[in-house]
């Protein structure tokens, strides 16, 4: 990343190239550095949705009636269609890092436009997806209204916590998500801009390549939670 | 120590650089926005040092009003709910603030480029904005306890924590940002180690405290995002009441205990490996003798990191998890006592024969083999499940693990401090002051806990703010203590902070020491090296022929 500021406080840099900061031998050095730190970066969030991950796993083996039920609830068209679209922003992503390497700037802006498109059609449709949970009171336990179908109940016929702890971690989980797709849409225009503005060229593209990881990462929890939520046998 | 003198004075100092990275560049704004790592470690330095006084003196408090059955202090009345506030803070205070960033952010951040032969961490902005949630962190949590209470203990455990009244959403988010912070260290230390070793340094190269700095970044990278989303959903249950905690709504609060272990069982050892890290660096060098075991010593601390993460149970045995979960838990348990024991044994074959010098960073080293002894023998009776089932919420636990992580670590981190103190500030400390106040500090500590084993074995319950008659005998003997332990810190800190008045005396290598830091000025000059260090000796080489030929 740019390095203005490290040159000024820490003496010359040795290559010429504007972005190489003093303190790597050269620039492959780097780009090598700042890939493992963004690997890390992503072992963190994997260990972030993990904690969310083992939670629904235990509260699916107490309430597994009542998941399945609540399951059907969700619009799986809509999840389907969001899968595919996602799918389709990793490959534009890929292609956007691809016309970095070759330092092919129309190309690139294209493809991270491509990109934002996706994310930004990725949160509509869940947008639809939501108003229709909170239309329909299929929310957390407390505010959770029974339905029809729900067949989990005690004597008194007041139905089972389950059915509201299932949306409970589907919020949390597909709107911790959520966010991350936001964050990510940030990122894409941020570089998108910079691209625009020429600054990167085949021998400097970290930036888009580590947003790249990033976005993959996003796409790739996605691929774990929509079979988690709306598919369960 | 005419024999240490007889080390240094065979390398001849580099002429003093009137530029160094402390008077290159002065004023305030300067250090705000500088990403040297040295300066954003001495900045560190300063943060956890004033936590570690404002938590030292809410444990001061607590012992204070322990001192006697009428739970005063000063005269005042201490209520259940006041005490119940003043060993949270205690606790929150001292592991979030203090000890988890005291060594990596403090100690690693000035020496582990260093050691390393590089001019920077990987990534010096991320440093820099490490340092800034640690402080963002740190305001918010002394902000909560300004504001309102928390009441909770540092391990924030519902249902209670979700119930209760004062600011302990505000903790909680505090603790979310001091978790990101501690999640940048790591991130920058690991790349750092990974990618910036001087040329001819391989793994088995490094320093042993860069390999336990490297251990501790690994569990601050994997550990600390489960915290973080843990105490989201502890927030979002508290704020709106979710019902993945809360038993009426059909939620666990066993839950939470093992999401919060799963984190805080790890970051014991994000507390204590850097202590031994250090310990391993003072051992050698205060001997004069190559590191015994370097190799097992360098695994073990992997292994221990490694480990950290499957002994989180033991901290539920009485908590209602399932029979088989609690025995495989306390059986994984004692394979920590392993790689613990061979670090021990290898600083001991390290010491034997050879040419001990016992100034203060030394006698820190030593009293650390004492207590971890103490402390991590003690681990064991708590490990073992019948044992723990009478010893669980007694101060047996509290003494235990306050010879782990006071003994432990602090004492560790003090002698560190002492250790690099030279190479940080350029000037040395009264040696006489520095050895009085290691042994007030080992004194009160040991006045202090090993009462607390007594007590707790007697059957005292922790976190109580009253007791009954026959306890008090040993609290008073222990909160005596306390004032001993308090003064010993007190005189090593004016001693500290006294030679920072005389001018700059410290020789670039005042102990003798083998590692890269050694070779530059006192202090260093910005860019660390006036050349590219190139390793050509291994760390604690101390043969005679290599020394001779330095």
């Amino acid at each position: 990343m740019s390095t203005s500021t490290a040159d000024l406080q820490h003496g010359q840099g040795h290559s010429d190239d504007p972005h190489h900061q003093h303190h790597f031998a050269d620039m492959e050095q780097q780009f090598d550095t700042s890939k493992i730190g963004m690997w890390l970066f992503l072992a963190t969030e994997v260990l972030l949705f993990g904690g969310l991950f083992v939670g629904f796993g235990l509260m699916q083996a107490r309430y597994p009636q009542e998941f399945i039920e609540a399951h059907e609830h969700l619009q799986r068209p809509l999840g389907a269609l969001n899968t595919v679209v996602l799918l389709i922003s990793s490959f534009t992503m890929v292609m956007g890092v691809n016309a970095a390497q070759r330092g092919d700037k129309k190309k690139l802006v294209m493809f991270l436009t491509l990109t934002i498109i996706c994310a930004c059609i990725f949160l509509g449709v869940k947008y639809f997806e939501y108003s229709h949970k909170f239309e329909e009171h299929l929310l957390p336990p407390r505010w959770y209204h029974a339905q029809a179908t729900d067949t989990v109940r005690d004597a008194q016929g007041n139905v089972s916590h389950g059915y509201g702890t299932f949306f409970a971690f589907y919020f949390m989980m597909t709107g911790l998500h959520g966010i991350h797709i936001l964050v990510g849409i940030f990122l894409l225009a941020w570089i998108a801009v910079r691209a625009n503005r020429g600054e990167f060229s085949h021998a400097y593209y970290t930036p888009v390549d580590l947003v790249g990881l990033y976005w993959h990462l996003v796409d790739l929890i996605w691929i774990y939670l929509f079979p988690l939520y709306y598919l369960i046998k | 120590m005419e024999q240490s003198l007889k080390f240094h004075s065979k390398v001849a100092d580099l002429p003093r650089p009137v530029k160094n990275y402390l008077n290159n560049d002065p004023g305030i704004w300067s250090w705000m926005t500088t990403i040297d790592h040295k300066r954003i470690g001495v900045m560190y330095l300063v943060g956890v040092m004033s936590a570690f006084l404002i938590g030292g003196i809410f444990a001061l408090l607590v012992r204070l009003s322990l001192l006697t059955t009428h739970h005063t202090i000063f005269g005042i009345q201490v209520t259940a709910e006041v005490y119940n506030r003043m060993f949270t803070l205690h606790g929150a205070i001292m592991v979030f603030l203090f000890i988890i960033p005291s060594v990596p952010a403090a100690l690693g951040n000035f020496v582990l480029p260093l050691m390393l032969g590089a001019k920077d961490v990987a990534f010096p902005r991320l440093n820099l904005a490490s340092f800034y949630l640690w402080v963002t962190g740190a305001v918010m949590a002394v902000a909560s306890m300004i504001i309102g209470a928390v009441d909770t203990g540092w391990t924030f455990y519902t249902p209670y924590s979700t119930t209760t009244s004062g600011t302990v959403t505000l903790m909680t988010m505090a603790v979310f940002v001091l978790g990101f912070s501690s999640i940048f260290t790591g991130i920058n230390f690991v790349a750092t180690v990974h990618k910036l070793r001087a040329p001819g340094m391989g793994w088995f190269d490094m320093p042993l405290f860069v390999w336990g700095i490297y251990s501790t970044a690994i569990i601050q990278v994997l550990a600390t995002p489960v915290l973080g989303i843990t105490l989201v959903l502890l927030a979002l249950e508290r704020v709106f009441n979710i019902g993945i905690f809360d038993p009426k709504i059909g939620g666990d609060p066993v839950l939470f205990q093992h999401f919060f272990w799963f984190y805080s069982h790890p970051a014991v050892y994000i507390m204590i490996l850097p202590g031994m890290a250090i310990i391993s660096e003072l051992i050698p060098t205060f001997s004069k003798k190559t590191m015994f075991g370097y190799r097992a010593v360098a695994y073990s601390s992997v292994s221990l990191a490694l480990l950290s993460f499957i002994v989180w149970g033991h901290h539920m045995f009485v908590a209602g998890q399932s029979q088989l979960a609690t025995v495989v838990f306390s059986a994984l348990t004692f394979l920590v006592a392993i790689p613990s024991g061979v670090k021990m044994f290898n600083w001991l074959g390290t010491m034997y024969k050879g040419n001990i010098s016992l100034e203060t960073p030394m006698l820190y080293a030593i009293s650390f083999l004492l207590l971890f002894a103490i402390g991590g023998l003690t681990g064991i009776f708590l490990g073992t499940l019948s044992v723990d089932v009478h010893l669980t919420d007694t101060y047996f636990v509290v003494a235990h693990f306050h010879y782990v992580m006071m003994g432990g670590t602090v004492i560790a981190f003090i002698g560190g401090v002492h250790y690099w103190w030279p190479k940080m500030t350029g000037r040395m400390y009264s040696e006489k002051w520095g050895a009085i106040g290691c042994a007030l500090v080992f004194w009160g500590f040991n006045q202090t806990f090993l009462t607390q084993f007594f007590l707790g074995s007697k059957g005292m319950p922790r976190r109580y703010y009253n007791y009954l008659d026959q306890f008090q005998p040993l609290h008073a003997f222990s909160t005596y203590g306390s004032w001993i332990l308090g003064a010993g810190l007190f005189l090593t800190a004016i001693n500290l902070l006294a030679s920072l008045r005389k001018p700059m005396d410290a020789p670039d290598n005042p102990w003798g020491g083998t590692t890269l830091e050694w070779t530059t000025s006192s202090p260093p000059i910005t860019h660390n090296f006036e050349d590219q260090p190139v390793l050509e000796r291994a760390p604690y080489d101390y043969r005679p022929e290599v020394v001779a030929h330095q």
